[in-house]
């Protein structure tokens, strides 16, 4: 099966074997991280460029690592470096990194859609490496990739995600990705910070956390921002850690194999209590180990799938 | 001047309830006749069979953008943009640079319309200076110098106060307000229609209760203290269902909906990937909103068809959906756009589409057009409703370009316009000759 896109602009455009196939290679990738040389030819000779309008050490790092690992050359292009900073435009910015030979695009932006602009305008294959709240492919993907290598499977699988869904990239990725793997999803927090209109597409929204995660096997914990506070979307970080903060005696309440998750950075003490965040069921570490493996994968399929050579 | 003979058009005047096959004569820039089979010695005849002859049509919204964004529109553009749309006179929103808050504002554009206009244009003067919405402004004054309405567009008034002092003190001159519904508190940063295809793209939302719940503060404001009040760009089913219960208890309420909110909806931000061109404010609502538009359309609610035509550069249009502003060019696009999509689908009769394109908006504004009575000044807006085309911004008179609309196929277009007399359009051109 060959990977029929030009770009990763988000989950909601893949097929359930598209993904199944991204998984695949990752296992595949993820091997060599065994070896003593974790490095393999397959782009050698393609130049990936990192282009973050919005800070991100671990996402642009994990590219960045994943890219190095196929032998590709990398350039990190940042907002705070770039003529960005002296009013040039978004496009006229790809233009020029497009001159200078990037084979590969890899955005981040606070804007929905702009890595969309930007697959329309330019020759290069764009990687989505999240724009705004709406998706955050290579997230959803190494989500995915995490809970299949702990559980085997996703049909049936009940996967809570927790926190501040309004405005989360990695919930929307992780949804499109695991309901069509076949996981059950539920999406907890405040009212304020629940879509309503998930429903329509089979979610099930819950503001009752013990209700929401009796017998998950899945927990997947989002960052909670200091901003959302500031425009009422919940009274104070401090109520927001007494309804919905994940404590121990909480995680009772899920099932006794529960995974934890993290997309990360966590706040310990506010989503997520300490003992959880560094306790067994979690696997917010693996995640990130997996995380470069799944870029790598998807930098690959979109090279066409081939070795170079 | 010419006299005009337009023979075997059909002619659709809704202010005589006339929809029939006639000729109409031209003569000294005013209707002199209509009738079957007349001939006037030297007259310029125009065949029009096929084609609908209607009065000239009304645009009671448009941004020209003179003065201080010339780069987007001009009265020059802009009225030539208009003149191919059928348009023989429009209003122009006050929102330039400067505003259009005191007489000088509106003798400057009254003095470009005349230096080079082709069409009939009314400044809209600001109901509040610099549109802050803190001062009203001198509406006494404004009006002497041509005011024919006021309006806050883009800057909605947000104390009711302000609003209600604006509606009282205008009623003296029987002039309305236009106004633009929107609580600036919940829309907030919102970019499109808060609702399913929004909450998957992530972008924030603006609900539809911002509209609401203006446009019901404003219908209690006039019911409590008089004035006339017209509703811009009505988006929301439960703005509709406001408005109609108001009409039916006899107050005093017009309103005014759009090509693109009464053919588009807020899916079409997803279908094109986040176009920049979908982004409008009030934002394209949901299929059940647009569905009670053209319910309000048939049954009466909806006065009024204006285009909110807002011209945005290339430049300002191709950025992140974010930064990008809203608004989009509509002039060029309503007949083809209206006719495909409302016309030839049978939710409206062309006379319907004549009188809120023309009779009604004459009414509200209160200016002696809109009709093809015999001694009114000749405008007129002669309509293929057959001609099949494809919507190409390139071919725009408009300075912008940024249409929904690109690519359309549309069953319908404009022919002909005549405006005071003077044919100023004919299939495809401006007849730069006979404008002055």
């Amino acid at each position: 099966m060959k990977f029929n896109h030009k770009h990763l602009l988000g989950l909601e455009t893949l097929t359930r074997e598209e993904i199944e196939l991204v998984l695949e290679n990752a296992a595949g990738f993820k091997e060599i991280f065994t070896r003593s040389i974790k490095k393999v030819p397959t782009l050698r000779g393609k130049t990936v460029v990192n282009l973050f309008y919005e800070n991100s050490t671990r996402t642009r790092t994990s590219f960045e690592i994943a890219a190095k690992r196929l032998s590709a050359d990398v350039i990190n292009f940042s907002i705070s470096t770039s003529s960005v900073a002296k009013g040039e435009s978004l496009l006229d910015t790809v233009h020029t990194i497009e001159s200078l030979g990037a084979d590969f695009i890899v955005m981040r932006h606070s804007c929905p859609g702009a890595p969309l602009l930007l697959a329309r305008k330019c020759r290069a294959a764009v990687i989505n490496a999240g724009d705004g709240p709406h998706e955050h492919p290579t997230q959803g993907l190494l989500d995915a990739y995490t809970i299949k290598e702990k559980k085997g499977r996703f049909e049936g699988l009940k996967v809570v995600i927790l926190g501040d869904i309004t405005h989360s990239r990695v919930a929307r990725s992780n949804i499109w990705a695991l309901t069509k793997l076949g996981a059950k999803i539920t999406v907890a927090g405040p009212n304020t910070l629940l879509p309503k209109p998930f429903e329509k597409l089979g979610v099930r929204l819950c503001s009752n956390l013990q209700e929401a995660i009796k017998d998950a096997d899945v927990i997947n914990i989002l960052r909670i921002q200091m901003e959302r506070q500031r425009a009422n979307l919940f009274p104070s970080i401090r109520e927001y850690t007494l309804l919905y903060g994940l404590t121990e005696e909480r995680l009772k309440w899920a099932k006794k194999d529960v995974l934890i998750m993290h997309p990360g950075p966590i706040n310990r003490g506010v989503e997520i209590s300490q003992p959880v965040a560094d306790g067994e069921h979690s696997v917010i570490l693996e995640q990130v180990t997996n995380g470069v493996a799944v870029r790598m994968a998807v930098l690959y399929l979109l090279s066409g799938g081939e070795e170079n050579e | 001047m010419n006299d005009i003979l337009i023979k075997n058009g059909r002619v659709v005047d809704p202010s005589q309830q006339i929809d029939e096959v006639r000729d109409v004569l031209i003569s000294d820039g005013v209707i002199k006749d209509m009738g079957k089979n007349l001939k006037k010695k030297g007259a310029e005849e125009f065949d029009a069979a096929g084609m609908v002859v209607a009065p000239g049509l009304i645009d009671m919204h448009t941004h020209l953008r003179e003065p201080g964004r010339e780069d987007e529109e001009t009265i020059y553009s802009g009225t030539r943009a208009a003149a191919a749309g059928g348009f023989t006179s429009i209003c122009c929103m006050p929102n330039t640079r400067p505003v259009c808050d005191s007489r000088t504002g509106v003798k400057y554009i009254l003095s470009r319309v005349h230096e080079v206009g082709v069409v009939n244009v009314y400044p809209v003067g600001a109901i509040t200076v610099g549109q802050e919405g803190q001062q009203i402004t001198e509406f006494g004054d404004l009006i002497s110098a041509g005011a024919v309405a006021f309006s806050d567009d883009g800057h909605p008034v947000m104390n009711a106060e302000i609003m209600r002092r604006a509606l009282e003190y205008t009623a003296m001159f029987d002039v309305p307000i236009l106004d633009h519904c929107e609580d600036l508190n919940l829309s907030n940063i919102g970019m499109m229609h808060e609702g399913f295809i929004q909450s998957l793209l992530g972008l924030a939302g603006i609900p539809a209760a911002a509209e609401t719940i203006q446009v019901g503060r404003d219908i209690e404001l006039l019911e409590f203290f008089g004035g006339r009040l017209h509703i811009c760009h009505v988006s929301a089913r439960g703005s509709i269902h406001l408005i109609r219960r108001a009409k039916k208890r006899g107050v005093n309420v017009t309103c005014e909906a759009t090509p693109h909110h009464l053919t588009l909806t807020d899916a079409l931000v997803k279908e094109t990937n986040f176009d920049t061109n979908t982004k409008v404010k009030p934002p394209l609502t949901s299929e059940e909103d647009r569905q009670e538009l053209i319910k309000g359309l048939q049954d009466g609610t909806i006065d009024v068809i204006a285009t909110d035509h807002a011209p945005h550069t290339d430049k300002d249009k191709d950025l992140v959906y974010i930064d990008a502003p809203f608004g989009l060019i509509g002039m060029e696009t309503a007949i083809p756009i209206l006719f495909t999509n409302l016309v030839h689908k049978k939710l409206i009769t062309v006379s319907q589409l004549v009188e809120k394109m023309s009779l009604n908006p004459a009414r509200i504004l209160k200016i002696e057009r809109g009709t093809l009575k015999a001694g009114v000044v000749a405008d007129v807006a002669i309509i293929d409703p057959e001609r099949r085309h494809t919507i190409n911004a390139n071919n725009f008179f408009s300075r912008s370009r940024n249409t929904p609309f690109e690519g359309e196929k549309c069953r319908g277009a404009v022919d002909t316009t005549i405006v005071g007399g003077r044919i100023v359009y004919s299939k495809g051109k401006i007849l730069e000759e006979k404008c002055k």
